[in-house]
């Protein structure tokens, strides 16, 4: 069973129509955006402007667009170290994303994050964490704050298939499940935790058994659907905001790139990724906006013209922003 | 003034910071309906409600980590680890999470949180329940951390924390949860700032918590032999009061640190080190560490006693020094 699902993607779901034509538009753009934003990091890692790694987002963009599509600005998020589109799908310049990745004093963090760390608290992207399954219970936090506070905000946090085998995960889970809490827990399945197939590495193969045994609603979506993503997760704010509690939404999809800039992703059996590039998210959506009339092929070019021009001169705008100065490092340990 | 128990102090200044602050709220295992294992906690579920005052499944990493989230997003929580050798389950929180949050984002979020933690031996708990563990996060930078040793000091130390927008790790020493005192409650006791708690000219002795009542007993023998020692207790290790101890060795010339603890990477290792390097023309004698034996705690009562620091043991060491 897990087998035969790594070789042929998850069926067809219909599309949702929930979300406006404008907003769906919009959804494309930023999509777009992430997409060219993640090729330009690519590029500037090559070219010895990007310290570290990175870990990149191609292939994914329909689960942080169509999840960050369905919040509010003033809904926590968190997500993981392959961060840079959730981060971006919930608001954030690209320039100061760009900034960060690029270690300048204007970026996100002021250089002081980096790929891994992009945080923009100004809009509820609450920060992106580099141990596994760490940001769960923090986000946790974040429910548990809504609630005290008797606001009606949520908290999402995404992370991998490879999460739900660490404590933190269950942990997170549990509390969440037991106080009720607004909290989306969003489970990116891209089939690999790091380099490990997740058949190697964990007993189920639907990771929404693992919902179960914490007595939580969960949903299992195809992640390279944009409308899908942003059906189920509205209908699981919903729920969160009128009290009914967490869900756990298991989005299958696919990283078109390795797990970090040093893998070349040999282990994928012969195949797989031309299986999945032909499900391209963006390809799929722009097909399905075509076909659904909800713009012409002329508009839908312009949108990804709009975008590579966005991604284009932001990253020329960091590109140009100093470097942080020497004595900023002392900053910003303590209050 | 009122007379109150180092665990009637802490209870106290959680009432004094719930009352006056409603951004504060507390969580831990079996704190609220229990009262806590250490009946540090009793009644306050019935005076602040199940909202504010939380029972947690055992789940220190979900403690910890709800307690990070709120706190970023607008509370003030005080989370209690029952016992600080605990911490070891949610290393990753207290180590990678509290302290570098704020510094990886340039300052986006501020992270107050309280962890309570019941530290220390001589309870005969054996090796996991009785470490002294506040060296494992002496080399994380953004954690402050306390280690009160009064009533006094545990009450106004607490409410300090509490105010503090980083966060802080309180290490209450379960060897003195009896221990009476006089309590001003119109007082907090600012983070890092020593006290003086013995004056003498003849050397100093650093000295916290527990390590308190045996270096007084050691003190008031070495007065009898002639030798006036003051006593310091740091109360904060980080930030740490260099200043006070530098200026007390100014006056006696010679250091002497107590630690209930292996010395191995410890903060009277690091207050030796310091002092060394900074002020050594101030020093008349090798600056030096008494610190518990390099094993785990033991639990039997002898051995348990034999690996403490004791006072025969620190009579002799300032008696050499003094008299070298």
């Amino acid at each position: 069973m897990a087998a035969a699902e790594k070789k042929s993607p998850p069926a067809v779901p219909v599309l949702s129509t929930a979300a406006t034509a404008d907003q769906q538009i919009a959804m494309l753009e930023r999509m777009c955006e992430i997409r060219g934003f993640e090729d330009e990091v690519q590029r500037m890692f090559a070219q010895g402007l990007v310290r570290g790694t990175t870990h990149l987002y191609q292939g994914q963009e329909a689960v942080a667009v169509g999840v960050c599509s369905a919040l509010r600005i003033e809904d926590t998020m968190t997500c993981t170290y392959r961060g840079h589109g959730a981060v971006l799908a919930k608001g954030t310049p690209l320039d100061r994303a760009f900034g960060e990745i690029l270690g300048k004093a204007g970026g996100l963090c002021k250089g002081k994050g980096g790929s891994m760390h992009l945080t923009d608290v100004t809009v509820g992207a609450l920060g992106s964490f580099a141990i596994v399954g760490a940001h769960l219970p923090i986000s946790v936090g974040a429910a548990l704050s809504a609630q005290i506070r008797e606001t009606d905000e949520l908290a999402v946090t995404f992370f991998g298939d490879g999460a739900t085998n660490i404590g933190a995960f269950h942990e997170a889970m549990n509390l969440a499940a037991i106080w009720r809490l607004p909290v989306l827990f969003v489970c990116e399945n891209n089939l690999y935790g790091e380099y490990s197939p997740l058949a190697t590495t964990t007993p189920v193969s639907e990771l929404t058994v693992r919902a179960a045994s914490y007595a939580m609603p969960s949903e299992r979506v195809d992640g390279n659907e944009v409308l899908a993503v942003h059906a189920v997760t509205s209908a699981a704010a919903e729920r969160a905001r009128s009290g009914g509690g967490p869900t756990f939404i298991e989005a299958m999809t696919y990283r078109i790139v390795g797990h970090s800039r040093s893998d070349p992703a040999k282990y994928r059996p012969d195949g797989e990724l031309d299986d999945w590039l032909k499900r391209d998210p963006i390809e799929r959506f722009v097909q399905y906006l075509r076909e659904a009339g909800v713009a012409s092929v002329d508009a839908l070019e312009d949108v990804r013209t709009r975008a590579h021009t966005s991604v284009a001169e932001a990253a020329e705008r960091a590109k140009g922003w100093p470097e942080p100065t020497i004595d900023t490092r002392f900053e910003d340990v303590y209050t | 003034m009122t007379e109150l128990t180092y665990r009637q102090a802490i209870n106290m200044a959680l009432v004094d910071e719930l009352d006056s602050d409603p951004s504060v709220f507390i969580l831990g295992e079996d704190i609220a309906a229990a009262g806590g294992v250490f009946k540090v906690t009793e009644g306050l579920l019935e005076r602040f409600g199940p909202s504010r005052v939380r029972d947690t499944p055992i789940s220190e990493q979900a403690i910890v980590g709800a307690a990070l989230g709120a706190a970023v997003t607008g509370l003030r929580p005080v989370a209690e680890i029952m016992f600080a050798d605990f911490a070891g389950v949610c290393f990753d929180q207290i180590a990678n999470q509290l302290p570098k949050y704020r510094y990886m984002t340039g300052g986006q979020v501020t992270v107050p949180v309280t962890l309570r933690l019941a530290n220390g031996a001589s309870g005969g708990f054996g090796a996991q329940h009785s470490q002294a563990v506040e060296n494992w996060f002496l080399g994380v930078p953004g954690l402050k951390i306390c280690v009160p040793g009064t009533p006094a000091d545990a009450y106004g130390l607490l409410r300090s924390s509490i105010q503090d927008d980083n966060p802080v790790l309180f290490f209450e020493h379960k060897g003195l949860y009896q221990l009476m005192g006089e309590v001003d409650r119109s007082l907090t006791v600012p983070l890092g700032k020593a006290d003086v708690i013995r004056v003498g000219s003849d050397a100093t002795i650093v000295a916290n918590q527990a390590m308190r009542k045996i270096v007084t007993a050691a003190a008031d023998e070495l007065a009898r032999r002639g030798i006036e020692v003051e006593i310091i207790d740091p109360r904060s290790l980080a930030p740490f009061d260099f200043t006070t101890v530098a200026a007390s060795i100014e006056k006696t010339n010679y250091l002497v640190v107590v630690e209930e603890s292996s010395g191995q990477a410890s903060w009277g290792t690091t207050l030796v080190t310091r002092i060394a390097t900074d002020h050594f023309e101030l020093l008349d004698g090798p600056p030096t560490l008494i610190a518990s034996d390099d094993v785990p705690v033991p639990y039997s009562e002898p051995l348990e006693n034999a690996w403490l620091p004791s006072e025969q043991e620190i009579i002799e060491t300032v008696e050499r020094l003094a008299n070298s």
